[in-house]
């Protein structure tokens, strides 16, 4: 039911309703991308954010504003600084110490405060566990719209932010606008857009914000934070290579033919749905739709079919190498470069070819 | 301890089909489903309500056929289930979907009594928004608790709860208070199957089944279409790449395969070989 694209006939009625936009909303001006900070640590999405936001305000020709939450001190400061460099001309900067780790209550509180306050046209958040847990609070108590996971940004001619998403699992995508209300949300997948090139000379305004809270009043507390090991944390969202298996393996124990590949390669490794489902793999080294996107260089599929929930996640690899038995694979049909063979006997020819290749003998062949 | 479980009917996405010429989804015979994400709410409810007593509710908006999915819930364990069905609410969009939903859980609340915890699930197979929860919880005034990996205790007579949740960079372990509502992850539970006794209950049971008026919504306004600040403009098929892989040819065993395929990677993106050369080196 919600933002659900059929039936198309009466939506298109709609979408052609005249958009006038109420005047209390009038005044709602510039582009606001939330920077993720929780322990005292930036989510990569949001400099793609920040990328994505600065042509839009570009478009606009209005400003780009970072809005920073996060306790007082270096890290806080300094995700700041960096929200310059992606891109931002102001930030708004809320220091408090309840703010070091994320609680939906406390953060809402802030971001609802200050949107009511400085009035944003459009409002940019990472769609990861926060973001989403933000965003959705944040939106109901503005009582606007919020477009969610979204894909791709634009401005169209009248200036309404268009946010496109798959939906049905990716077997379709749609654009969806938020008419006369103000601000325009939208959440946006990490790893969907490309990281800006970092400008280090950039500098900008800080706006500091005094936001209401009292840790008094808030109810929830945090008991512990559990980091995830580092050792067994899978880097996969940002790694410049990406090994893959599928069920086509057969097998756990053909499985590890990928993580030989993987390590021989100093890649990272993942695979299709099915695998978390049979324990191959953990949930978290799953790559698709409701798992990881990833935007790799190299992305080398063995043994994957390449469903459409498979291939939403790995379309912003630059090169996507497919090894599959089946000539008529779905995978095929967005690979850049294809085998058609068995990968349970081409992956370990294929990781001492590899590893001959990539040698450091080679390496000083190829400096010289 | 009195909990309520919003649970959506949806098609079965891995079945959606888009129509090539007119775009459409094409949803005549597509079988649907209860969304599986809330399934591990559901279960995990039920083994409250078997541990503390009480009673599972479950509720959803949509079109009569969503009885289906709701007497299904019936057979895997729940005590009630209420559909909320009206021509108002078509065309909602998830601020109007919560509106509706807000509406009736206080009404429910009225008629048999305060809920302790209300669940939705992570998010949609066919929405897929993961903001109904949130949504639900602010117009409820109730605490949130979103992708939680488990319930680490509920005391309903300290009326306290702890949770593990999945945050970005590792498991928040946090404390609040009832009411709140909870959306559970994927995969934390095994939902049970139900037993002979409660899909003989559900066969013969009612749905009770509520219009805007029975579930005294304020302000129709509100609902559905009319009420929905987002429009969906446009709907399409994402682009088809024309052009194919391009595919190497498999040498005569699987070493002059590999030859072949790095080769053909490498003439392709040329500045990869140093790249990966780094990389492989591990610097
Ligand atoms: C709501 C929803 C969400 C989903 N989310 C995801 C997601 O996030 N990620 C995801 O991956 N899937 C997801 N799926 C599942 C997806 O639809 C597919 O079922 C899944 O991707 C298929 O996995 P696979 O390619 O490994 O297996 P299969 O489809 O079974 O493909 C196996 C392939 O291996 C090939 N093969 C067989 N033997 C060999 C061999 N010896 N050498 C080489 N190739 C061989 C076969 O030709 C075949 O193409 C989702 C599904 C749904 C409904
Ligand atoms: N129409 C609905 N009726 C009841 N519950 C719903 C409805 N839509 C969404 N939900 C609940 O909200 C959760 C999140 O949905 P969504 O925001 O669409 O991803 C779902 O898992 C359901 O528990």
């Amino acid at each position: 039911m919600s933002d659900k694209p059929a039936p198309a006939a009466p939506q298109q009625s709609r979408a052609s309703a005249k958009k006038e936009l109420p005047e209390h909303f009038r005044g709602y001006k510039h582009v606001w991308v939330f920077v993720e900070l929780e322990r005292g640590e930036v989510h990569p999405v949001s400099w793609e954010l920040l990328g994505a936001g600065r042509k839009l305000a570009d478009q606009l020709k209005v400003d780009l504003a970072a809005v920073v939450l996060g306790a007082p001190g270096e890290a806080t400061r300094n995700a700041v600084k960096e929200s310059f460099v992606y891109g931002a001309d102001l930030a708004y900067l809320v220091e408090d110490s309840i703010l070091g780790d994320y609680r939906n209550e406390p953060f809402s509180k802030a971001v609802t405060q200050l949107v009511n306050t400085h009035k944003p046209e459009i409002l940019l958040l990472g769609a990861t566990t926060l973001g989403r847990d933000l965003a959705g609070s944040v939106a109901t108590t503005l009582l606007t719209g919020l477009t969610a996971d979204c894909t791709e940004l634009a401005v169209d001619a009248d200036g309404s932010l268009a946010a496109t998403r798959p939906t049905f699992g990716g077997s379709l995508l749609c654009t969806i606008y938020t008419l006369n209300y103000r601000p325009q949300m939208a959440t946006v997948r990490p790893r969907q857009l490309p990281t800006p090139v970092r400008d280090e000379t950039r500098v900008g305004r800080v706006v500091e914000f005094k936001a209401d809270l009292d840790e008094d009043k808030i109810i929830t507390k945090l008991l512990k934070f559990i980091p995830d090991r580092e050792s067994s944390k899978s880097n996969l969202a940002f790694a410049d290579v990406v090994v893959a298996g599928g069920l086509g393996l057969q097998s756990a124990e053909n499985y590890q033919l990928v993580r030989n590949l993987a390590s021989a390669l100093g890649a990272e490794f993942g695979g299709s749905r099915p695998l978390v489902q049979k324990g191959w793999i953990s949930s978290d080294r799953q790559i698709g739709q409701t798992g990881k996107s990833i935007r790799p260089k190299l992305y080398i599929a063995a043994g994957i079919s390449g469903a459409i929930q498979h291939r939403v996640g790995v379309e912003g690899a630059d090169c996507i190498v497919a090894i599959n038995t089946d000539k008529n694979a779905p995978i095929f049909d967005f690979a850049h470069i294809g085998i058609v063979t068995d990968a349970i006997r081409l992956l370990p020819a294929l990781t001492e070819a590899f590893r001959k290749r990539l040698s450091p003998e080679n390496a000083d062949r190829l400096a010289g | 301890m009195k909990i309520l479980v919003c649970i959506k009917q949806v098609p079965d996405s891995a079945q959606i089909r888009v129509h090539p010429v007119t775009n459409t989804i094409m949803r005549q015979g597509v079988p649907t489903i209860i969304n599986p994400y809330d399934l591990f709410s559901l279960e995990e409810a039920l083994r409250l309500r078997d541990k503390f007593g009480g009673e599972v509710t479950t509720l959803t908006m949509g079109p009569p056929m969503a009885a289906e999915s709701l007497r299904k819930t019936l057979a895997i364990g729940a005590d009630r289930a209420i559909l909320l069905t009206d021509r108002f609410f078509a065309g909602a969009d998830t601020l109007a979907t919560t509106y509706a939903l807000a509406q009736a859980i206080q009404k429910i609340q009225k008629t048999w009594g305060d809920l302790d915890l209300v669940f939705t699930g992570k998010q949609t197979i066919d929405g897929d928004t993961a903001q109904v929860g949130p949504g639900v919880a602010k117009r409820l005034n109730l605490l949130q608790l979103t992708y939680v990996s488990k319930i680490v205790e509920a005391d309903a007579e300290k009326r306290e709860v702890v949770i593990e949740r999945r945050a970005e960079g590792g498991t928040q372990v946090l404390k609040t208070k009832m009411p709140c509502l909870i959306a559970m992850l994927e995969g934390t539970n095994e939902v049970r199957r139900g037993s002979i006794s409660d899909s003989l209950r559900a066969a013969r049971a009612e749905i009770i089944t509520w219009s805007a008026k029975d579930a005294e919504i304020e302000d129709l306004g509100k609902c559905g279409l009319k009420g929905s600040p987002t429009i969906v403009k446009k709907v399409f098929a994402p682009p088809v790449r024309t052009d194919r892989a391009a595919f190497v040819e498999p040498g005569k065993n699987a070493g002059e395969s590999a030859d072949v395929l790095i080769e053909a990677i490498f003439k392709r993106h040329p500045a990869l070989e140093e790249d990966m050369t780094k990389l492989a080196s591990g610097f």
